[in-house]
């Protein structure tokens, strides 16, 4: 392999060499990449709500609405992170099971995974999670409806201001909106690996 | 003189193919142009400056590429370095060997098409397994993807229903969301069972060592949800110098590639998962590959090294829309094709060397890259290499010149020919045994002959006279001129 890294290196080496000057890095402003509809807006959480119902995600504000959607739709299986099952326990009624810890072997019996955000952007309706902060990556990813839980000040503005908050974590995901295909005839069909409908539970 | 092989191509395209193809590719082009323009100010600066980026990483490379390895390396990932693909690929599986491991799942990477990795692998009786829908269809299919970011789009529904069915995926059912239900069935247990994860990467930053995965479906995720080992393939010209670059070119990508504002999963990875975590890799290793793009950074074309692998130049390409990307005999199809293509080659150049020529020069392909990539000039300068390098396939299609510059070159004989030229308008030119005039005409018909009134009217003339049929003109002063 080494041999390989030193031929690499030379041949970049003798590509560049001929150049008189390399191309500048330029500078730039970050508000250039910032959404023109999101400008002048401060308030979090409505325009993050706005734009997560733009990519077909769900945003809810409170457990009894999300208690409500899930009994609705038949989903009463699910796993939920053990650390936030005690506060959200008390809404669920007898029906609902919610294992706190994912089973890898029965991969189809959940329906609904419950884990916490570990940030979301406003401009674009995503949601941030991570390695550390993801009870377990199957249980997030797996089942039909995903529920991430956030608090207001876990909310960036923009793109930008997130990127420049990135944890030190070896796993960040950016979620906008449920999984998704076009690859059949460009027909749009949510729901292929991943969740089919991606929910957003604030706490606060 | 022969035809060029694009066009014959392009004819033995079956009608419905040509209809999926042409459809596909407008429909994302006129999507991605109305996202762009809605939301930002100034769309173009921001694709000059995404440019400017990538041409800085690209001349910058003998130090970027050291300075991304240590930072790898001290997140805890091994670096491999692989200079050809037969280096790639038993870099590969170097690693799967040195594990014990049998089984892949692959997210989509185009560096894995191009060195050709599912196959030698295979060979070594390794399974790798494609889990992007369009791809998973196309490692079913035995066939090719025609599109770097929609791998069948020259496929329909029924031909995809008649894969599954003969796959033992069920009964036939065309129905879209069926078809991607019985994907996502199938597939979602294969993760589990696999032993690594093997993806490409978007982007990595120098800075933090994160490297950039986005995809729509989920499938890369699961890839590292349920395998204990991540390989990744990386080009060596992926890397941009910090995260804050990864703002613009996200944004970039999406909006380009499929005409989102961000792509559905946009992935960071700097490493292995943590300790005490259930689910993820515990190893994780980076193959940086070579194979010809050094040979590139040479040439007079390394601005192609700056693409982002977005598909809006092959969307907005009259001649891909007409030819599909099978025409283009390579991994990579459209005019980023064109160019990439033949100088990944090598020592083959010749065998794709009518590929520059695929190209009417409209320059749109030039107007929607997200960085800038002037692939008009490339296509110019690499006419000008096959020509040099006396390539046969360069000179296809181009009708030999020597009649016409005998003509022009003669005053009286010029004349002569423009005053017999209206002979023409009486002559079932169809049937004329002239191959280049017959393949012209085989898809368009002539236009009425009227030549010769330029040279009366011009002889006629008076000073500040009005153009025939331009009414509009004002007759200029004579002072104005
Ligand atoms: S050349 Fe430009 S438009 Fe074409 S795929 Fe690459 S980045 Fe996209």
């Amino acid at each position: 392999m080494n041999s390989s890294r030193e031929q690499i290196l030379s041949r970049v080496n003798a590509a560049l060499a001929p150049l008189a000057q390399r191309a500048a890095l330029p500078d730039w402003d970050r508000e250039m990449v910032i959404l023109r509809q999101a400008q002048g807006l401060t308030d979090a959480w409505p325009l993050f709500a706005e734009r997560m119902k733009a990519v077909n995600g769900t945003p809810l504000t409170s457990v009894a609405e999300l208690v409500a959607l899930l009994e609705k739709n038949n989903w009463k299986h699910g796993y939920c992170d053990p650390a936030l099952w005690p506060s959200l326990a008390a809404a669920f009624p007898a029906g609902f099971t919610v294992e706190t810890t994912y089973d890898r072997t029965r991969l189809d019996d959940y329906s609904f995974g419950i884990t916490a955000a570990a940030g979301a952007i406003a401009e674009t309706g995503t949601l941030v999670i991570s390695d550390r902060g993801t009870s377990s990556r199957l249980g997030a990813l797996a089942p039909w409806v995903h529920i991430v839980v956030l608090r207001r000040n876990q909310i960036y503005h923009d793109i930008p201001a997130a990127i420049a908050a990135l944890p030190q974590d070896p796993n960040v995901i950016w979620i906008t909106g449920p999984s998704k295909t076009a690859d059949v005839e460009g027909i749009l069909i949510e729901g292929v690996h991943g969740p089919g409908k991606q929910i957003a539970l604030l706490v606060d | 003189m022969a035809t060029q092989l694009i066009d014959q191509f392009a004819k033995n395209l079956a009608a419905d193919t040509q209809a999926a193809v042409y459809d596909g590719s407008k429909k994302g082009h006129e999507k991605r142009t109305k996202l762009l323009f809605d939301t930002y100010a100034d769309p173009n600066r921001l694709r000059e400056l995404a440019g400017e980026i990538k041409q800085h990483v690209i001349e910058n490379l003998d130090t970027f590429l050291p300075a991304v390895e240590a930072k790898l390396q001290s997140n805890g990932v091994k670096v491999h370095w692989a200079s050809s693909a037969e280096d790639a690929c038993a870099a590969v599986l170097g690693i799967m060997q040195a594990r014990g491991d049998k089984k892949i799942v692959k997210s989509k990477t185009m560096v894995s098409e191009e060195i050709e990795l599912e196959h030698y692998l295979d060979k070594h009786g390794i399974e790798t397994l494609e889990t992007d829908l369009g791809e998973f269809i196309v490692q079913i299919d035995h066939d090719h993807p025609s599109h770097i970011v929609k791998p069948i789009i020259h496929k329909n529904r029924r031909e995809i229903a008649k894969s599954f069915e003969r796959e033992g995926l069920g009964a036939y059912n065309d129905d879209p969301e069926t078809i991607t239900r019985r994907a996502r069935q199938f597939l979602r247990h294969k993760y589990l069972a696999a032993d690594v994860a093997l993806t490409g990467a978007n982007f990595v930053s120098v800075e933090s060592g994160r490297m950039v995965i986005v995809t729509n479906e989920g499938n890369s995720r699961f890839c590292l949800a349920g395998t204990k080992c991540h390989i990744a393939l990386i080009g060596i010209e992926k890397l941009v110098p910090h995260d804050r670059d990864l703002g613009l070119l996200l944004n970039l990508l999406g909006r380009s590639a499929t005409a989102q504002q961000l792509t559905v999963y946009t992935e960071f990875i700097s490493g292995p998962k943590s300790a005490g975590q259930p689910d993820g890799p515990e190893e994780m290793h980076v193959v940086f590959v070579d194979n010809g793009r050094t040979d590139v950074l040479a040439s007079e074309c390394k601005e192609i090294l700056r693409c982002i692998r977005c598909g809006a130049c092959l969307n907005v390409c009259p001649v891909y829309r007409q030819a599909s990307g099978h025409a283009y005999r390579s991994v990579y199809p459209g005019p980023v094709g064109a160019v990439l293509s033949p100088l990944l080659a090598g020592k083959k150049f010749p065998e794709l060397a009518d590929l520059p020529k695929a190209s009417s020069l409209c320059g749109a392909c030039n107007e929607v890259c997200p960085v800038n990539i002037p692939i008009p000039d490339l296509l110019l300068r690499l006419r000008e290499k096959g020509k040099r390098e006396g390539a046969k396939l360069a000179a296809a299609g181009t009708p030999p010149m020597g009649a016409w510059s005998l003509l022009a070159s003669q005053p009286a004989a010029w004349k002569t020919a423009l005053f017999g030229g209206k002979i023409i308008n009486y002559l079932p030119t169809k049937w004329l045994p002239i191959p280049p005039l017959r393949a012209w005409e085989a898809k368009r018909t002539l236009p009425e002959w009227k030549g010769g009134e330029f040279r009366s009217w011009f002889r006629n003339r008076k000073v500040g006279a009005v153009a025939p049929n331009r009414p509009d003109r004002k007759p200029e002063s004579k002072e104005g001129r």
